[in-house]
Order: structure tokens, then C-alpha cells, then sequence
């Protein structure tokens, strides 16, 4: 399967044509983790938006699995965006494979596409809610 | 006549590399110079790789200047030089530059493959020539390959096969089109409507080489010409007029986005159906050739089918930061195919190992790795006396750092306060190892394209990164780095 077609079976970005889908896929760069291997590491700038294509990755603080990533998931949001370093890590726990947008092209594509704007937001707004549901 | 023997025979070595480009005749050169056992083949008649053919209209774009500050011997020469290959000897080093007739700073197609035969002629670089790899399986723990000379078995294999193949995108029609691999000369181009499928280098290239004879140029891709990245990047040293005609509302050279929804006869002629991706509709072309500049890809005979994982649409092997088959152990690449270890990518950059210049380090420290792993061998480790020039020297003149900036890092780690040179390696391995208290230096660029010097300090299993102060002549020695560097180990 193509990278564009990947993309168009999630979530995310399920709003854009196949031309604008083709658009992304040429843009950005795919890259592939072996179980284990760190994606996003704490405390470094200069991170990336990913959004997972295939397999799954773990959130870990301190060596601690805080959350679980599977296909479609996207993770390096908040710091691709503030420009502040990670909180936390990213690491593979099957292999990965992710769609590597950097910090800076993210800010155009989300001011582009104001659809796939709207669905990183709607996803953000979950996440936001479940992280205030379960605290203690 | 007698019988010229050929060296390497089928049978068992520790490490088998395929190829006879830059990228296997480096890797050959290195391991050597390490002393591990191993086979070089090929299944050309000589050695040179891609730049037996490759670029086919212009000169390469990475830098080699003939003259510069420094001595063409020394180490620091070759940031000046990316094209020739290294060696420990002197005699050895930049044969590149002493070959160029100086007409560019950039080597010309038949320079650049004279500057690997010397390479391989002077340094004894031997290969077996004319053995083709047909075949792959494991055996335990050893890999086999199958070639037209019978078997070789190995602990390791290292692939350097380039980044050549054509690789058409899946367009309806498009098997009307010539790729790239198979274009012409560009006399052949004369009075006719050229429509080029793809809008990198390649494509540019093509372009670039039928602006003086083609009637009308079309580019045509999904993806915008990035004139920002463009404008840092090496390709814009040679290939963008046609992209500057076009800017500046030039008739007859056109460069749009669009996917190619199909392509079609009409009569002698080709017609070319394209929908937009960056603005709404649709245009027709019709044009005498179609030339699919869609890219190329590792010849990866059956490594697929015995799992090897890839990338950019099974272009390109997925390698870990050692240039390691992420899914197939002991399967390792070399040359331009090194580019699918893409390192941590901090603010969106890659390595630099899709040219001479960044893959021949990979090489250097491939061989350091193949030399740990398969003998367990602990490379040299020297003293360092005093840490604080040793490193700011390297920041500003090491050409590992500043060849594959962000990727390739110098290691110096500490021990009751004396301080030991591990040599360069890959960040992210500094990274995410475990290890003892070290330090590594490194040359980044963020995405506005600012040079940064960057130090990364691992104390009790934690690393920090620390910016330097950027300079604008990249001079990191002075007082007041020293200071900040004495700093930030205190």
C-alpha cells in the first residue's frame, strides 16, 4: 500500500482528496523503528510531529509504559508546536512505522488544511478529557 | 594468454560486500584497514558504480575545491572535498581534486568515476568483478548468497548496490514513458513538447539538460517546489533554471503541481491527464515524450521475500542507526542506501547519506562496528589530555560533524576525571545507550537553515543538550566557548 493510501484509512485524515493525500505522502519523509528503538526523547528540541502508519509505540516516563500508541495514533504534537522539548518518550514497542512531519511544516499544513486541523483538535480535546477523567 | 586469477573466491568470510561504487570500494577499504576477512563483488567489469552512467546531463552537485586553506593531506581537506574517498594513507587521500580540469567547483561524471579507479587501482582495493549476487537465505546464524560464481557464506553481509534502479510511481500509462535511466541526448529533444514526471533532482536534471532544445518543458508532481529548502540546498547550485524561467512567467517551461491521473495515446503524440494538488482542476497535456523522473530504488533482488522492511514505497531498506536491516539481522547497507537511517531528524534534517560525502563515513564507522560486533574487538581508545579544545576543534573542523551534521557525533566519555576519545558515531546510538559518563559533540542545523554547534552531556545515565553560540565564520575556539564548554563540564 502506498503511503498516501495508508493515510487516507485513518482518522486523522479522512476529510482530504486523494490529490491533497498524494500532496502529503510527496511532502514528508516515512521512517521505520525496530522494537525498542526510541522515536521522541525527552528534554531534546528540534522534534517532530509522527503519526503511526503501522505497529505500536509506548508513552514512557522514566522507563514507565504511561500510555499506549497503535496505527493512526500521532504523538510530538505539543512540542512540535510550542517549540519546547518533550515531556516524556516515545519508544517502539512492535516495529514502526510512522509518517515524519517536522515541527515547522506541521504549522503549515494545519493552516492549509483547516480539516485535518479540525481533527487533530476534535483527538487533542479526547485526549485532554481522558487525562482529566483519570486523575486521581 | 594465462589466466588472470580472480580474487575472492566462493566459500566462507566473515563479511561479504556487494558492490563496487563508492560505497562498496570505502567499506571494502575500511574493514582492510581493520583486518576483517572479507569478499568485495560486483557484478560489473570495473569499478565506479552509478558514476559509470550517472548524472547523465550535468555535473554532480557536491562540492570538491581544488584549492583551499588547508593542506589536501589533512583531515580538515575534506570538508573541502566531497567526492573523493578516504584513506589513512596520504598518498591516498583527495584523489578527486587532482583530476578536475577546475572549469566548476563541482566534478564532471567522468572525473568523479576516474577518482574511484584511482581510489581502487592505487590503494589495492581488489573486487571480484563480473560475480552477481542472484540469490539470499539463512543458514544458523550465517547468511548465504547465491551469486553466478557458486556460494558465499558470512557473518555479515553489507549491500552497496546504489540508488539507481528506475522506480516508476503507479500512474495508469505511464509505461509510455521513458525513465529517466533511459533518457537520450538531449539533441534528441529538438522542437519537441516534453512533459517530466517528477519535480526532484532528477527531474530537474532532465530539465535543466533539454532547456536548450526542448519546444516546451512541463514538470508535473504532487509535491510544491519548497523554494525555501531549495534555496539551502545543493541541488539549486545547477538544476533550477527551469524552475527560475518558470517563476518569472517564462512561456514554454511550466513547473505545476498535479497527480498524473493517466497517460494515454493519440496517435504519434502522448496526452497527459493531471488534477491539482495545491489549486482546484485539471489540465491536459499534449506532448511528444513523457519522461517519468519518479525516482529510483535499491535493487533488492529477494531480500523483500525473506523480510527485509523498507521504506518510501519499498524503495529504500529500513535501517537502525548502524545501517542495519531493521527486521533482517547481520543484512547491512552501504553507499547511497545508507540513507534509510535517517538518524533522530532534529528539526525535520536527515542525514547526509545519499552522496560520496556523508556515506563515506558511514562506511568508516560501519567497518568500527562490524569490527566490535563480529570480533568483539574494542576499537583504540586514546587519552584525551585536554577535553575542551580537543572538542571545540572538532566542532569546528571535524568533517564527520560537519558532513553529516546532526547525524555523526564525536564521543569522548569520562572516568575519574580523565577523559578518553571513543570516536565518532551515530547520535542517536550515543543517545539511547547506556553507558558511562560522556560527552558528544555535534554540528546541527535547525529548520531555517542556522549552522549550530551542539554539545551533549551524559551524566548518571541522563543526557542534556546544550546550543553553542552560532558564529558566522563557524569558528568555535575561542575564549569565550571555552568558557562555556568548561562550563557545562564543571
Amino acid at each position: 500500500m502506498s503511503i498516501a493510501e495508508s493515510l487516507g484509512q485513518l482518522a486523522l485524515f479522512a476529510d482530504l482528496t486523494p490529490s491533497q493525500l498524494e500532496a502529503i505522502a510527496h511532502s514528508h519523509e516515512e521512517d521505520v523503528f525496530a522494537a525498542g528503538e526510541r522515536v521522541l526523547r525527552r528534554g531534546l528540541s528540534g522534534g517532530n510531529f509522527y503519526v503511526i502508519l503501522e505497529g505500536e509505540a509506548a508513552v514512557e516516563i522514566d522507563g514507565d509504559a504511561r500510555h499506549q500508541l497503535v496505527r493512526g495514533d500521532f504523538f510530538g504534537e505539543i512540542s512540535a508546536l510550542t517549540g519546547e522539548a518533550p515531556t516524556a518518550d516515545v519508544v517502539a514497542v512492535t516495529m514502526l512505522r510512522c509518517l515524519v512531519i517536522p515541527g515547522q511544516q506541521l504549522e503549515r499544513l494545519l493552516l492549509d488544511r483547516p480539516q485535518f486541523m479540525l481533527r487533530l483538535l476534535r483527538m487533542e480535546a479526547r485526549r485532554l478529557r481522558s487525562t482529566l477523567e483519570w486523575r486521581p | 594468454m594465462a589466466a588472470v586469477e580472480r580474487p575472492f573466491p566462493p566459500g566462507d568470510y566473515d563479511v561479504v560486500v556487494v558492490g563496487s561504487g563508492p560505497g562498496g570500494l570505502q567499506t571494502s577499504y575500511c574493514l582492510r584497514h581493520l583486518g576483517i576477512r572479507h569478499a568485495l563483488l560486483s557484478r560489473d567489469e570495473r569499478p565506479g558504480g552509478m558514476f559509470q552512467r550517472f548524472p547523465i546531463f550535468q555535473r554532480l552537485i557536491t562540492w570538491t575545491k581544488p584549492d583551499a586553506p588547508v593542506e589536501r593531506t589533512s583531515r580538515e581537506y575534506e570538508w573541502y572535498d566531497h567526492n573523493s574517498l578516504l584513506a589513512e594513507e596520504p598518498e591516498l587521500k583527495a584523489l578527486v581534486p587532482a583530476l578536475m580540469d577546475r572549469a566548476y567547483d563541482l566534478p564532471s561524471r567522468a572525473e568523479m568515476e576516474a577518482g574511484l579507479a584511482a581510489f581502487a587501482e592505487r590503494a589495492g582495493v581488489e573486487a571480484r568483478y563480473g560475480c552477481t549476487w542472484e540469490s539470499t537465505r539463512y543458514e544458523g546464524d550465517r547468511l548465504v548468497l547465491e551469486t553466478s560464481d557458486g556460494e558465499y557464506r558470512c557473518r555479515a553481509a553489507v549491500f552497496a548496490l546504489g540508488v539507481t534502479e528506475a522506480w516508476r510511481a503507479d500512474v495508469p500509462g505511464l509505461e509510455h514513458a521513458a525513465h529517466y535511466v533511459d533518457t537520450r541526448v538531449p539533441e534528441r529533444y529538438a522542437g519537441r513538447d516534453v512533459f517530466v514526471v517528477g519535480k526532484r533532482n532528477s527531474g530537474f536534471e532532465v530539465a535543466q539538460g533539454m532547456l536548450p532544445w526542448a519546444r516546451s518543458i512541463v514538470l508535473g508532481s504532487p509535491r510544491p517546489v519548497q523554494t525555501d529548502a531549495l534555496a539551502l540546498s545543493a541541488l539549486r547550485v545547477r538544476y533550477l533554471h527551469p524552475y527560475d524561467e518558470y517563476a518569472r512567467g517564462g512561456p514554454g517551461t511550466y513547473v505545476i503541481d498535479v497527480t498524473i491521473e493517466r497517460i494515454e495515446r493519440a496517435g504519434e503524440r502522448l496526452r497527459v491527464y493531471t488534477r491539482g494538488t495545491t489549486w482546484d482542476g485539471t489540465l491536459e497535456f499534449e506532448v511528444d515524450d513523457v519522461i517519468a523522473a519518479t525516482g529510483f530504488q535499491t535493487p533488492l533482488q529477494d531480500l523483500p521475500q525473506l523480510g527485509l522492511v523498507t521504506v518510501a514505497d519499498g524503495r529504500i531498506p529500513a535501517l537502525t542507526p548502524f545501517w542495519e536491516s531493521v527486521s533482517l539481522p547481520g543484512v547491512f547497507f552501504a553507499g547511497n542506501a545508507s540513507q534509510g537511517a535517517r538518524g533522530i531528524g532534529k528539526h525535520g534534517a536527515g542525514a547526509s547519506s545519499t552522496s560520496v560525502n556523508g556515506f563515506r563515513y558511514n562506511a568508516r564507522v560501519l567497518a568500527r562496528h562490524l569490527a566490535e560486533r563480529l570480533d568483539g574487538r574494542e576499537p583504540p581508545r586514546r587519552p584525551v589530555a585536554e577535553v575542551v579544545p580537543f572538542l571545540l576543534r572538532e566542532l569546528t573542523a571535524a568533517p564527520e560533524l560537519w558532513v553529516q551534521k546532526g547525524y555523526l557525533c564525536r564521543v569522548v566519555s569520562t572516568a575519574d576525571g580523565s577523559y578518553v576519545d571513543e570516536g565518532v558515531a551515530p547520535l542517536s546510538s550515543f543517545l539511547d545507550a547506556a553507558g558511562p559518563d560522556a560527552l558528544a559533540a555535534t554540528v546541527e542545523v535547525d529548520e531555517a537553515g542556522k549552522i549550530m554547534p551542539m554539545l551533549y552531556v551524559r551524566r548518571g545515565g541522563e543526557v542534556r543538550e546544550h546550543q553553542l553560540e552560532p558564529h558566522p565564520l563557524h569558528e568555535y575556539e575561542s575564549e569565550p566557548y571555552r568558557r562555556h564548554v568548561s562550563g557545562l563540564l564543571s
